[in-house]
């Protein structure tokens, strides 16, 4: 399998390098693993850090800056980061008025992060952890480890960096990220699988004509493979799924997101099946992203996240934002 | 059994992990995300590291310093759950410098209601706790029937690799694998597997240290 790399041990390592050579706006501290604004702490600003497996760039590193995170924790490829990680973050961000952490529903984040937030309230520093759970692929019941957390998480952090960013107290800005979870649904669909770097082999096999409807951010499988279909007709497969779970009238904020190995082309054939669809149903692409903000390393496929807008959550997705990934309005 | 014995655990362990890193791996590509293997190998290997650098002196320290170094270095579920147990193990031990076998099923107990509170999964769920929970209970049964050290402790890993390969027809209900409903019948779930592995290098490191 061919890859960009050195090694397959050293290249989250080396990617952070990276980051920090084209990016002077961030600090990061490529030893322990964390991505911060070059700017430090801001006093009274509530800071807000995430984090997850590497593998899913931008996320989370790429939205670190101005209007969004102050810190993100890269942990291996597709593995969540350490407890230690996520503390020292949450140290180097904390600017006295708490800290928000947004964490993706997958079983590894969340007991990293709840680890790591009772060391760093065991240190005096208030946290306030948000869950993101917006993919309908995942049945929720008591009995799984409930819906994963995708796509909403970029939603999620730009619209609650934007409210952080006003100097809104931690319980507003934690009742927002929450407000825009649960306004939020995705579902994926994978032409293709993805290679994690150590394992050097594809997760999974997809014959030619196959693909994976339902498909998690890791190469996880989904609901079901189905054969290959047209574009108008996936579009509509995965808003079908999140139809049954959201109403898609109204002003919507949508974003058609590739997984890592999609051209732009497409995902803007995708994006106008999409709105072709919504408007359909009586709904209104208000806001929109299009490319890739939530990836699968290499793989092909797209996702598409659906966020029932209010007056109130357009004006903080419009506010100034400065990061790698997400830049407007500054 | 003294703080050498369970060194030896450790390093058992990890030389079984690394043996059967890509078994583990292959396990969780079936129903997971295909990283089990590599991640518990890079995290045991630390822990080889940081036991030659540290050096515990009781069979408790050996255990807390094994659980807090698998919580720093694995991440995903099985850096914090893993390290829980060896930690609840080790806080279980306290400081004696001595461990006989009744005291070390408890601390196994305490791994097992670690793992449990923070996992919240039960027997049956499709997860490690489908070896360790048998294993545990096999084991502390065992010396209460008065079997013989060996008899013990075989019954420990027997019970282990059991709950293991029982968890193949089991449906996961905690977990990645849990996303994939009853497709993820049918394979064996990667942390009873590894969970199988490491009661064995118990076995192995106890006999051979009687």
């Amino acid at each position: 399998m061919k890859k960009l790399i050195n090694s397959p041990d050293t290249v989250v390592a080396d990617a952070l390098a990276g980051v920090a050579a084209a990016h002077p706006s961030l600090a990061v501290d490529i030893e322990n693993k964390v991505i911060t604004r070059a700017s430090g702490p801001q006093a009274g600003k509530v800071g807000l850090v995430s984090g997850g497996g590497s593998g899913h760039e931008p996320l989370h590193g790429g939205f670190v800056g101005y209007g969004m995170l102050d810190a993100a924790c890269p942990g291996e490829v597709f593995t969540s980061p350490v407890p230690d990680q996520m503390l020292a973050a949450t140290r180097a961000v904390n600017g006295g008025a708490g800290v928000l952490h947004v964490v993706k529903n997958y079983t590894g984040d969340v007991l990293n992060f709840q680890m790591a937030a009772e060391l760093a309230a065991d240190e005096g520093i208030e946290v306030v952890s948000v869950v993101t759970n917006d993919d309908v692929a995942v049945q929720d019941s008591l009995y799984t480890a409930g819906r994963r957390g995708v796509g909403a998480t970029v939603f999620v952090e730009k619209i609650a960096g934007a409210l952080a960013e006003e100097g809104a107290g931690l319980d507003k800005v934690a009742g927002v990220a929450r407000e825009v979870n649960e306004r939020s649904r995705s579902f994926g669909v994978a032409l293709s699988s993805c290679v994690v770097p150590a394992a050097g082999k594809p997760t999974f096999d997809l014959a030619e004509s196959e693909i994976e409807m339902g498909i998690g951010i890791h190469g996880e499988p989904g609901r079901r493979r189905v054969p290959m279909a047209t574009a108008s007709d996936l579009a509509a497969a995965a808003l079908d799924a999140i139809r049954a779970d959201l109403p898609l009238s109204g002003d919507l904020l949508v974003m058609v997101n590739g997984m890592g190995g999609t051209p732009l082309l497409e995902l803007y054939v995708v994006f106008n099946e999409v709105r072709r669809y919504l408007e359909g149903q009586g709904g209104r692409i208000a806001r929109n992203l299009v490319g890739n903000y939530i990836t699968s390393l290499e793989m092909q496929g797209f996702s598409v996240t659906v966020c029932q807008l209010t007056d109130a959550l357009a004006r903080l997705w419009d506010a100034p934002v400065d990061t790698p990934a997400l830049r407007w309005g500054r | 059994m003294d703080a050498d014995v369970f060194r030896t655990w450790i390093t058992t362990a990890a030389g079984v992990i690394e043996e059967q890193r890509d078994h583990l791996t292959q396990l969780d590509a079936a129903i997971g995300d295909a990283d089990h293997g590599i991640n518990l190998a890079r995290g045991f290997s630390a822990v080889v590291t940081a036991l030659e650098t540290a050096a515990p002196a009781t069979p408790g320290a050996v255990l807390t310093l094994t659980g807090s170094t698998l919580i720093s270095k694995v991440g995903g579920a099985s850096g914090p759950l893993y390290g829980t147990a060896f930690r609840g193990a080790g806080k279980a031990l306290g400081d004696t410098a001595d461990v006989d076998l009744p005291g070390l099923a408890a601390a196994l107990e305490a791994a097992l209601a670690g793992v449990q509170r923070l996992g919240a999964a039960r027997e049956g769920d499709k997860t490690m706790v489908d070896a360790l929970a048998p294993a545990t209970g096999a084991f502390s049964k065992a010396i209460a029937e008065g079997a013989s050290d060996a008899d013990a402790l075989t019954a420990l890993a027997e019970a282990a690799q059991a709950g293991a390969v029982a968890t193949i027809s089991m449906q996961a209900l905690k977990g990645r694998a849990s996303y994939l409903g009853p497709r993820s019948v049918g394979h064996e779930d990667p942390g009873a597997a590894s969970t199988a592995l490491i009661l064995g290098a118990l076995r192995d490191a106890a006999l051979a240290g009687r």
